[in-house]
């Protein structure tokens, strides 16, 4: 580890308490460094979501430990106070659908992430934009997001995902709405991000189409990950 | 930092604005019912405004004219004017009925006034139209509400008068337009009986032994000329010497004269205070009906709003938004469509309900500031469920699973 990126050791998660106990997840390891991409896969029920959440800082561990850069951010209980704040500059998120919010335009939906943490209008306006030009939807920058095509509204929200630079995003089955071209565009491009932003990429995914793309893939199955090499395709 | 509120109701205008309005309908309702409150206050106050008097001189123990029934002998004006500190007072008749011109008929209240000069207690204080009554019979002065106009014949029970003048705002605490008529004519109508039971009033006179005395020729003619005069009118109105305390000389009159007296603010609290008490009650209760019906229709309009945004909300919340943000993002909304409703409210009760609703509608515009600090609280206090809704909204939603 280089210091960036994100780490995660022997997490644990279990909801209820006593008979009613559920472990959702009972020793999660994994490290994605910086400009990595790789894939979280696994059967329904086996702790993907839950998974999610808990890198997502949305719901606590019951145990183990997060880093995230050089920081720890979870040894039994969380480190740090504003868990907003943690969400909304050092994480993005990639939804299944694109959730755009429907009365913004296309800039100030990526816009208002940085505008949230503080930056001037035109700083964050910029930041979109340049975004944009990367994922080669500039043109679209003034519509609505119901006046974009899938594929655009995905990119979109992969920009939205990258817009405060963060040391990590979790994309949770990005490409399920998508066909296979447009599915392989989209790994392609979180591939590109990833390298330009040095930022790691975690992607959950049932999608056999995108499966062969990951170099390391993470399989989840009854709450503990298992890591795999992947074949790391070339995109066609 | 951009509006989200602004940028949200500029996306669905039009529903906005449709929703704004179908509020501002109900406001404006709201806002017409104070304004017939407003009306029916200003109308008291005009009926004592426009007597030009600043003492009301009726029968004792009573209420008198408005509020309750009261005669005084018709030469009580002048003991009345002799009294110290009085300028000039006037014998005035009331009395509400339907006036007739031609196959038509109005409700107003025919007012018997006492022969003088202009500024006479009781006469209307200023006329749009014509003149002032001066001849002692058959001429009247009618408020413009009545639809009558000048040269007009009109009937009052038997006889006929001619319109001379016009007035306006001149009406009754119920908000009857006035019709003015010499005093002698008026305390004839007053208590004018049809001729059958004249007739039958006679013979009953004639019969009996007491009034009909042979060795008192003429009696029976006294008696029955007696009975077919009015002597009586309803109040005495007394204007009050400049620089003269109106109290000191209600009070000289209560004392000499046998009579209860009422000064402009005991007569103001009797009209305000009892006569038009109900109806202000009544009123009082439909505004807060009408308030606590906007509040609800408000809290389901703006929580429904919040409710189709929920994966927005979750998704805003996900990626940091801080709940201050969202709190505004509701408030705003909810003030933003109180603001129309207000808007669109205070224009149908100026331009259109008050306009077509047959009594007096008075639109305060401290009432109007009033209202729209209302409608804001309402607003502000009706968003809050959706609030308490859009906070229990769990960002793990976005996510799924």
């Amino acid at each position: 580890m280089t210091g960036k990126g994100i780490r995660i050791e022997g997490l644990k998660k279990r909801y209820g308490s006593g008979d009613t106990a559920v472990d959702a997840l009972t020793n999660v390891n994994m490290q994605v460094s910086p400009g990595e991409v790789v894939g979280l896969i696994g059967p329904s029920g086996s702790g993907k979501t839950t998974l999610l959440k808990c890198l997502g800082a949305v719901i606590e561990p019951t145990a183990g430990r997060m880093i995230l850069g050089d920081e720890i951010i979870y040894e039994d209980g969380w480190k740090v106070n504003d868990l907003r704040a943690l969400r909304r500059d050092r994480i993005g998120f990639i939804f299944q659908a694109p959730y755009l919010i429907p009365f913004l335009d296309v800039t100030d939906n990526v816009a208002l992430l940085p505008m949230l943490a503080g930056k001037p209008n035109a700083e964050a306006r910029s930041r979109a934009i340049e975004l944009f030009k990367a994922l080669d939807v500039e043109h679209r920058a003034r519509a609505m997001p119901s006046q974009l095509s899938g594929g655009e509204q995905q990119r979109v929200a992969i920009a939205r995902g990258l817009v405060n630079h963060p040391p990590v995003i979790l994309a949770d089955e990005p490409t399920a709405p998508l066909d296979s071209e447009r599915a392989l565009a989209v790994i392609r491009i979180l591939n590109n991000m990833a390298r330009k932003f040095e930022t790691a990429i975690i992607v959950v995914t049932h999608d056999e189409k995108i499966i062969p793309t990951f170099k390391r893939i993470y399989n989840i199955r009854d709450g503990v990950t298992y890591e795999e090499a992947g074949e790391g395709r070339a995109f066609t | 930092m951009i509006s989200l509120a602004g940028r949200d109701i500029m996306h669905s205008l039009g529903k906005f604005i449709f929703t704004g309005m179908g509020l501002g309908l109900l406001i404006g309702v709201t806002l017409s019912m104070a304004g017939i409150y407003r009306g029916l206050v200003d109308d008291g106050k005009a009926l004592l405004d426009n007597s030009g008097a600043d003492l009301w001189v009726v029968q004792q123990d009573t209420l008198g004219p408005y509020a309750e029934s009261s005669n005084i002998y018709d030469n009580a004006w002048r003991g009345i004017r002799s009294m110290p500190g009085v300028a000039r007072a006037a014998s005035v008749t009331y009395f509400t009925m339907q006036v007739h011109k031609e196959d038509q008929d109005v409700r107003a209240m025919v007012t018997g006034i006492a022969t003088g000069d202009p500024g006479t207690p009781g006469w209307p204080p200023y006329l749009v139209a014509g003149r002032q009554i001066t001849r002692d019979h058959y001429e009247a002065v009618a408020d413009i509400a009545t639809g009558f106009k000048l040269n007009d014949r009109i009937r009052i029970r038997r006889n006929l008068y001619t319109v001379v003048g016009l007035t306006r705002r001149m009406v009754s605490s119920g908000g009857d337009p006035m019709v003015f008529i010499p005093l002698k004519d008026a305390q004839q109508e007053q208590f004018l009986k049809d001729n059958d039971a004249i007739r039958q009033q006679r013979r009953r006179t004639a019969e009996n032994p007491a009034f009909n005395q042979p060795q008192m020729p003429g009696l029976l003619d006294a008696i029955i000329a007696s009975q077919s005069t009015n002597q009586y009118v309803n109040a005495v109105l007394v204007q009050v010497e400049a620089g003269q305390d109106a109290d000191k000389v209600a009070d000289t009159i209560r004392r000499w004269k046998r009579l209860t007296v009422f000064t402009r603010a005991q007569m103001e609290k009797i009209l305000i205070g009892k006569l038009i008490a109900t109806s202000a009650k009544q009123i009082g209760m439909f505004l807060v009906i009408l308030s606590i019906v906007s509040a609800a229709i408000v809290a389901f309009i703006i929580y429904t709003l919040t409710l189709g945004k929920i994966r927005e909300i979750a998704v805003l919340k996900l990626i940091g938004t801080k709940n201050r943000t969202i709190v505004g993002l509701i408030m705003q909304q909810s003030i933003a469509l109180g603001v129309i409703g207000f808007v669109v409210g205070k224009i149908t009760a100026t331009l259109v309900m008050a306009p077509i609703f047959p009594k007096y509608v008075l639109l305060e515009p401290l009432d109007s500031v009033i209202g729209f600090g209302v409608v804001v609280m309402i607003c502000m206090i009706s968003s809050i469920i959706a609030i308490r809704a859009a906070m229990k909204v769990d960002p793990a939603e976005a996510i799924g699973g």
